[in-house]
This record gives C-alpha cells, structure tokens and sequence, in this order.
C-alpha cells in the first residue's frame, strides 16, 4: 500500500489558485524530489499534505487512512481532530528555517513532543534521541541552545526532531535554502544517509544536482499543476516539455 | 560588561545617597534644627502606610497580569464579537485617568444602589477592596497590549512546527509560546511594575490610608516638607530593589535569544 495518497487536491488563496488538481502517490522507500520555480506551489503542497493548510477539493490519504476526502457539493471533507491528531505521527516535517524552540534545550526539542504529545515512556525517548544526536554527530551539542548552534546543526536538530516520531514518511521543505554551500553539503549527507537507510521522503528543493543523485523520482511543477514527472535522468536528463527545459536551462545560466 | 554593571550599580548607590543627603538638606532648611524624635515618629507613621502600598502593588500585580493575560486572548480573537468590547475596554481603560478609575469604582455603588431606592451607605473597609479592584481592572488593559505584542512577535514557524509535531494548542501556548512572551515582554512590563508603584499614590484620592494618604495628612497637620521628602525615599528605595530584581530575572532568561 502506497504511504501517501492524494488525489485531484486543489487549494486557492482567494483569487488565486495555487494548486490545480494535483494526484500523487508516493510509494515505501520512495525518494522523491519536486522541483519547480517560486510560486509553483510546491511548498504550499507540502503545507497541505503535513495539514498545515488546508485544501478546498480532493482527497489524501496516508497509509489508506483518510485524512480528507473530496464529497460533492462539500468539497475536501477532513477527518475528525482526534483522527488528525494520530495522522500527524506518520509524517515529519522539515522546515527551511528550522523552526526549533529556542528556549529548549537541543535535547529538550527532540523528545519533548514524543512525551508529552505520544505519551512515549521518557526511558525509551531517551535512548532513542541519544541515538539520533549520535547518528547526526550531534553528541556534544544535546545540553546546547539552539543560538549556539551553527544553521547546519540546527538543521540536523530538526532533522532528529522529525525522526524520533518515527514517521512513514518525511518531507523536507527547501531544507538547505537558508544555509550556505558548506552547510548545504552537510545537511544534504544527512539526507543521503536517510536515503541508504530507505526512508520515504519527499524532498522540495533547488538543489537541482542532489536531487538528481538521490531521487527516485522527480516531479517539476510550475503555476500549481504537474508539468513533468519521471526518473531524474528524464525529467532533469532529458527534459520533454517545454517549461521544464525553460526552467532548468535559466538555472544552468544562474550557475555558470 | 563588569564595569559596565559595577559602574550600573554604583550610579544607583549615589542616587540614593544623593537623595538621601537632599531629603536630609531639605529638611534641615524646613526645621531650623532635626528632631530625631519627631522625625521617627513621622517615619514610623510612613512605615505603617507603606505596608497598605506594598498590599496595593502586590495584590493589584496578583490580578491584573493573569486579568490582562485573559483580556489579551479576548482582545486577539478572531470573533469580532469578542475581540471589539476587549479593544473597548482597553481604550477606555487607557484613555481615561486612573484616579478618576478609583473614584467611579469607590462612588459608583453609592449612586447604583441610591438609583434601586437601596438604604445601603458605603463602609470604610470598602475602600482598600475599590482600589484594588480599580488598579487591577486599569492594569490588566496595559498588560493585555504588552502581552498582545509579545505574542504577535512570535514567528509563525513556532506554530507550525508545533502543531505538525502534534501539540494541542494550549500545550501550543503554555509550552512553547508563553515563555518565549514572558521573556519577550520583561522590559515593558518592568516598566509598568515601576509605574505601578508611583500609582499606588493614587489611592489618596479615596482617603486610602496607603504611604502618600499620610504623607499628605502629616504635611498638613506638621506644617512640613519632611514627610514628603521622607515617603520619596521610600518610593524610589522600593523601586530600586523592583528594578534590581527584574534585572536579575532578565538575565536569568538570557540564556537563549
């Protein structure tokens, strides 16, 4: 069964439609990259499927659980709160700008939510998260303060935040676009890594060369449709629309 | 930084050494000579006042800050229902003189029940109770906007990450939001405990026996300046140790930015 499900989402703000019926499965293990202008609407996809938005038609589902399903006349028809609540242990969310607690502890961010929202004996969290901070490198910074990190451990922290739930699937929203190139590389071993182990994720990024090497699959999209999607040796290779050549060709330019 | 502090620390030594040796010069030139016997009569008599103006601060401080934290999630709904009267409130709260306040709450009950054809007179332990609750009402409207921009400074991505983490919205709040206000909003309501303090003296307008309810009577009934000289250094002596000790709780909470 697929992890994650959606079907003919659309979701406007105001006037503005920012996604147009969007479908989507992502498959275990699956790692798959969306790439796309500003504006494509690719965040704000990733906003609906961790329920951070919510969308006006279409149907999502994770696991086969359904989160929202399109009824006619009604539009995307969530699920009851309590229902949302146990969904939102199947997912991580990776912010581009961290999004860490700063009066927090780097430990303190990581298990508190598992505690105190999944009620996880604290024993058990422990043991878990030390494993995380030791498999991020990250050993020596469990007493440190967010401010006392660099934006590449932080991005880690977040990273150890969103595993310890452990979730079917993870998606990254541009989580190196606030780095700089040195940092970049760092969290984007990391992700490597979580590739090797086989976790499913999905990854918004510009980062046009990683998401080449690590993905699965590649999805472009620009004005809030699917344009393209395929093997990254296609859609980033090979490029057969138009757009999609349009939009990698002007990032060739802005590297050179 | 040490120095800065040391040389802190020492400027506020010689402001109340400074205004110790004034009261003193000062009185020296109202008197032609100290009668210490006198004069510890007078402070003695401050004291026992000052005891009803640290009753004030406290109790009004008890109310008004959770009362403004209240007044603050009314004022910040998205129900317009709610959030206008709040808004309301706080306007009129702020827009019209506090002692004028005190004296609607100590007075207006006299008129409402006189209004019902009620024989009910107004007693004299009625008094402290109709500051308080005049202080608390006032204060919890200047609290409510200091907690208001607080809150709003907070950046949206500490919801976010809250909420996909899974947290209720009052774990939301109590956990993750109101410290990061708490430790936002420190200076402005040190602000407000220090004004507080010097609006206690307002309670004179209701014969309130508090420290400048007797400084006043025993200016009158003494012919002097003393008392009064003597109640500002007892003022400016409270609002010392208040700024001290909110210093230290603001470098308590500097351990993340």
């Amino acid at each position: 069964m697929s992890i994650f499900e959606v079907r003919h989402l659309s979701k406007r703000f105001g006037d503005l439609e920012v996604l147009k019926d969007i479908s989507m499965t992502i498959e275990p293990g699956e790692i798959v990259s969306i790439i796309g202008p500003s504006g494509s609407g690719k965040s704000t996809f990733l906003r609906c499927a961790t329920l951070l938005e919510t969308m006006e038609h279409g149907t999502m589902k994770y696991q086969g659980n359904v989160v929202c399903e399109e009824r006619p006349g009604h539009g995307a028809v969530y699920a009851p709160g309590r229902t949302l609540k146990k969904m939102r242990a199947f997912f991580g969310l990776v912010f581009q700008n961290f999004n860490l607690f700063p009066h927090w502890t780097v430990l303190k961010n990581i298990i508190d939510a598992p505690i105190s929202v999944q009620g996880r004996p604290k024993e058990e969290v422990l043991a878990a998260a030390k494993a995380l901070l030791k498999r991020m490198g990250l050993e020596s910074k469990a007493d440190a303060y967010p401010c006392q990190l660099s934006g590449g451990q932080q991005q880690r922290v977040s990273i150890a935040r969103a595993l310890i739930s452990k979730p079917q699937i993870i998606f990254f929203d541009e989580p190196t676009s606030a780095l700089d190139p040195e940092l970049t590389s760092e969290i984007l071993k990391v992700i490597k890594d979580l590739a090797a182990a086989h976790m499913t994720m999905v990854i918004v990024t510009h980062e046009i060369e990683f998401a080449r090497h690590v993905s699965d699959r590649v999805i472009f999209m620009a004005d809030g449709v699917i344009v393209e999607q395929g093997p990254p040796e296609e859609v980033i290779g090979n490029p057969k629309h138009p757009r999609t050549q349009a939009f990698l060709r002007k990032l060739s330019h802005a590297d050179n | 930084m040490k120095w800065s502090r040391l040389s802190l620390i020492l400027i506020r030594g010689f402001n109340v050494i400074g205004l110790l040796v004034a009261g003193y010069l000062f009185t020296k030139l109202m008197i032609s000579s100290i009668d210490w016997e006198w004069l510890s009569s007078i402070l003695i008599q401050l004291l026992k006042g000052f005891g009803l103006t640290v009753a004030i601060f406290g109790f009004t401080l008890l109310f008004s800050m959770p009362l403004g934290m209240a007044l603050c999630n009314v004022r910040m709904s998205r129900l317009k229902i709610l959030s206008w009267p709040a808004k309301l409130y706080i306007s009129i709260m702020r827009g019209t003189p506090l002692m004028l306040q005190i004296l609607i709450i100590f007075f207006g009950p006299y008129y409402v029940f006189q209004f019902f054809n009620l024989d009910i007179s107004l007693s004299d332990a009625y008094r402290f109770p109709a500051v308080i609750i005049a202080f608390s009402l006032n204060y919890a409207a200047y609290f409510a906007e200091i907690y208001r921009a607080g809150i709003e400074s907070i950046p949206i991505g500490q919801y976010e990450a809250a909420n996909v983490l899974g947290y209720s919205r009052l774990q939301t709040f109590f956990k993750i939001i109101l410290p990061q206000v708490i430790k936002r909003t420190l200076p402005p309501v040190t602000n407000e405990i220090i004004t507080l303090t010097k609006d206690t003296s307002l309670a004179y307008a209701v014969a309130c026996a508090e420290m400048f309810t007797i400084a006043k009577q025993l200016a009158a009934s003494q012919s002097s300046m003393a008392p009064f000289v003597a109640a500002a250094v007892f003022y400016y002596i409270f609002n010392f140790v208040v700024a001290y000790v909110m210093e230290r709780c603001e470098r308590k909470l500097n351990y993340y930015q």
